[in-house]
């Protein structure tokens, strides 16, 4: 008896290690694939909360989540577009821009929340994302219910991490992609259009970022709330320089922290703990710390990230 | 004629004018030289041909026709491979990788590497380039990696090779090979174009030769047709001085005595193995080698600037248990860097700040934390007047002036301080003749006032021209000393690629 529980528990803990991992994965793919190619998007916190407010407000108007998604995407494009215009044609320093991206995100998606639905603040909610059995694999013992019981966001999520691996490491894009982030200049003497280049790989952290945002409020839970994302963009850029710079790495990065955020969850609610709770909800963030201090000095990082490429006039 | 490049304009904002009105006219099938001394233009001139800078005016025909290049990408589809002076590969990925970048549609599985890397192979037999398809960039030597630069043009098919200063990263005998591939090229009918501004490669490998002064051209003649001394004439615009006067040495005092350094590079791995030397007053001693073995962290070490370990170092008869600025200081120490820009000054400074970088916390520079600046004026028009430093204003700043002047700021500041142990790291690299000349007489006249000086250079005519004795150093390790005889440096060369010098002469 006392073994099951122990199981049930354990179980539960890891159904939530994934889905609190996805906002990760999502944002930190992207990450991945911008800073492959040399652009440091640090303006995810503020891209994660427009992807999390159009997605709910799309959804909630129109009733459609896949509307909501459609936007979503959208959203993630032109944040990205615009960030890149920023960082990668007029060359503008990428922490200055991506900080005044977050204080725009968290500043555009609360007035306009506040505006939209006024008195109604926290109460509204939507039909979110349900979870969808996989046949058979669903039934499997144990990792059945954790790994294929999930919605729809969460598997994309996945089916995003494999794809930036193919693409980075199989074709002829991802040596394109890589080379930029490394000798932006070598590239260019091979033909290759380093802006063009950024550019895309911009998009998909956008894009990645939004749909991370979106899954918090559209698929984790059915509220849209102020500063939803709670600096899981931040955090991301630390996951992905955990991750070294890599796909998998990175992957790896957001389910420990989705581990790290379901076991303070669960710990918050254990009753007769007298440890105050704002102790748990530091516990990510303290590991943070932790995290980038035991890599100090071995990351192997792209050496043109965050150096904007001066084409020969 | 394969390729004219007519009436060639190219001006760089604050008004730099890098080429001026150049035509240059290359046939069918020839190696042509393009001479000239550092700041010509010659790099310029080819990043426009390859697509990397547009000219301001100008025209290029090639193969007959009228052609505009943007970038890169149109002169590759003209068949144009230009080898830059900086190395265009990207240290992470492989040979292979390198030489198909940008070259397959996206989508491309890289599975089909496979048959790259076969013709790689076959391309290398049929040149004589050997380089292992597999190996990443950054495990290769210099030379290999110049070979992957090669080979990069000969797989995507080349009608016309640039290549900027090939040699001025390889050992003698390494020059020779390149020498004799591009012959090889040259006679299956690829056209070379061959930057240098060394007159004897200009004799060894060209069939036509072309002047570039200035930004501007002085002239194009057959190779066969012209002498050493009329190109020299032509790139200088003066007869070009030679040998320089010099007294023998016969000091016995050491002013430095090194025992067991080691120093390691950026990454951590160990760049100086276990090397030790002694410098005595009244000599240059010479460390030659391929620039990359070890001589920039020996030098960062000795100056103090990065950490170092040994067993014993004794500067001036004082022991140092660790060097530091101050004790370095304290024992009468100069330095004229490397990296003249980025170590020896500080570009938006004033000439005359620069003067006293190191001394601007002392009399009568400062007074109580104030500087003065009527001291700091009178002393930098002082130190301009007395080394001839070209500049109309010493509160001008110093990134305006050209780079001999630069390097004749740092050497008068250096000097000017009369240094018991000077350290002079490539004091010549991309200056012009004039500041060359001048910056070899007051390295000399400081060694004929008794300090004891240490030259680290890759230019073996320089460590030739100016030591007393040369070291020569490969892979970490001092593998031997010759006297600076002519004679020897064909001996030195073959150390510099590492071949122990008994069992090579035996
Ligand atoms: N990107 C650039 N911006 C401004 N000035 C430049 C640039 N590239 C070269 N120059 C200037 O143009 C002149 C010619 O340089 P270059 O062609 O590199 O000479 P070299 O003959 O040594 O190859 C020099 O005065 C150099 O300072
Ligand atoms: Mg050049």
């Amino acid at each position: 008896m006392e073994d099951i529980q122990w199981i049930v528990g354990l179980q539960g803990i890891l159904v939530a290690t994934i889905r609190l991992a996805t906002p990760l994965i999502f944002s930190g793919i992207g990450l991945v694939i911008a800073e492959q190619a040399g652009v440091v998007n640090i303006g995810l916190e503020g891209i994660m909360l427009l992807g999390a407010f159009t997605g709910w407000t799309i959804g909630f108007y129109s009733g459609s989540l896949i509307l909501g998604l459609a936007a979503v995407i959208i959203v993630g494009l032109i944040s990205g577009l615009i960030f890149a215009l920023f960082t990668v044609t007029i060359r503008a320093n990428q922490i200055v821009v991506g900080v005044a991206f977050n204080m725009l995100g968290i500043g555009l998606s609360g007035f306009l929340y506040r505006t939209l639905f006024g008195r109604e603040i926290g109460l509204l909610k939507l039909e979110s994302f349900q979870s969808i059995e996989i046949p058979f694999l669903s039934n499997l013992p144990f990792i059945g219910k954790i790994l294929f019981q999930q919605n729809i966001l969460v598997y994309s999520s996945f089916v995003f991490c494999l794809l930036a691996i193919y693409v980075l490491y199989h074709t002829a894009a991802g040596l394109a992609i890589r080379s930029v982030g490394e000798h932006p200049r070598a590239a260019d003497t091979m033909g290759i259009n380093v802006f063009l280049v950024r550019y895309l790989c911009v998009l998909m952290s956008g894009v990645g970022a939004a749909l991370g945002g979106a899954f918090l409020s559209i698929a984790y839970t059915n509220i849209f709330v102020e500063n939803i994302v709670s600096g899981r963009g931040y955090i991301t850029l630390a996951i992905v320089a955990f991750g070294r710079w890599k796909p998998v790495g990175t992957l790896i990065g957001a389910l420990i922290f989705g581990l790290f955020y379901a076991i303070q969850l669960n710990l918050q609610s254990l009753r007769g703990i007298v440890i105050p709770y704002h102790v748990f909800q530091a516990l990510p963030y303290f590991m943070t710390i932790l995290a980038l201090l035991s890599m100090r000095g071995r990351a192997i990082r792209p050496k043109a990230l965050g150096k904007p490429y001066e084409p020969s006039a | 004629m394969l390729l004219s490049m007519e009436k060639i304009n190219k001006i760089f904002p604050g008004n730099v004018v890098a080429t001026n009105n150049v035509s240059l006219e290359v046939r069918q099938g020839e190696i042509h030289c393009l001479l000239g001394e550092n700041g010509a233009g010659k790099t310029v001139l080819m990043n426009i041909l390859y697509g990397m800078y547009q000219p301001d005016s100008g025209q290029i025909y090639y193969k007959g026709q009228p052609i505009s290049i943007h970038s890169p990408k149109d002169s590759i589809e003209n068949r144009i491979g230009m080898v830059h002076q900086h190395f265009m590969l990207v240290e992470t990925l492989t040979v292979a990788e390198n030489i198909i970048l940008g070259q397959w549609k996206p989508w491309k599985n890289l599975k089909e590497m496979e048959k790259v890397h076969e013709r790689i192979k076959n391309l290398g037999e049929e040149y004589g380039l050997f380089v292992n398809p597999n190996a990443l960039i950054r495990e290769l030597s210099v030379g290999e990696q110049q070979r992957v630069e090669i080979l990069k043009a000969l797989y995507r098919g080349t009608d016309l090779l640039i290549l900027d200063e090939p040699t001025s990263v390889l050992t003698p005998q390494e020059t020779v090979q390149l020498l004799n591939l591009l012959r090889g090229l040259a006679d299956k009918g690829l056209t070379i174009i061959f930057i240098t501004h060394k007159f004897e490669e200009v004799f060894q490998v060209s069939d036509r030769v072309t002047v570039l002064r200035d930004g501007q051209l002085v002239g194009t003649t057959d190779t066969a047709q012209t002498t050493f001394g009329e190109l020299a004439k032509w790139m200088v615009g003066r007869e070009v001085f030679m040998d320089l006067d010099r007294s023998k040495s016969n000091s016995k005092e050491v002013v430095l005595s090194v025992r067991g350094l080691q120093a390691t590079d950026e990454r951590g791995l160990l760049a100086v193995k276990d090397v030790s030397f002694d410098v005595h007053a009244n000599e240059i001693v010479g460390i030659a080698g391929v620039s990359g073995n070890g001589q920039t962290e020996l030098a960062l070490g000795l100056a103090g600037l990065i950490e170092i370990k040994y067993d014993r170092l004794e500067l001036c008869g004082q022991e140092l248990k660790k060097i530091t600025a101050k004790n370095l200081d304290r024992i009468g120490f100069g330095h004229i860097p490397e990296d003249r820009q980025g170590m020896g000054l500080i570009l938006p400074f004033s000439v005359a700040e620069n003067f006293i970088l190191g001394e601007y916390n002392s009399e009568p520079y400062s007074h109580y934390g104030f500087l003065q600046n009527r001291q700091i004026i009178n002393h930098a028009q002082l130190l301009v007047n007395k080394f001839s430093v070209r500049v109309s204003n010493v509160k001008e700043e110093i990134t305006n002036l050209s780079g001999g002047n630069q390097q004749k700021v740092v050497v008068a500041r250096e000097l000017n301080r009369n240094p018991n142990f000077l350290l002079v790291n490539q004091p010549t690299r991309g200056i012009d003749i004039g500041a060359t000349e001048f910056v070899y007489q007051q390295i000399l006249k400081q060694r004929d006032a008794g300090s004891a000086v240490l030259l680290i250079s890759t230019d073996l005519e320089e460590v030739f021209k100016l030591s007393d004795r040369v070291l020569v150093m490969f892979e970490g390790q001092i593998i031997g000393e010759v006297p600076p005889d002519r004679e020897q440096i064909f001996k030195v060369g073959l150390m510099m690629a590492g071949k122990q010098v008994e069992e090579e002469l035996a």
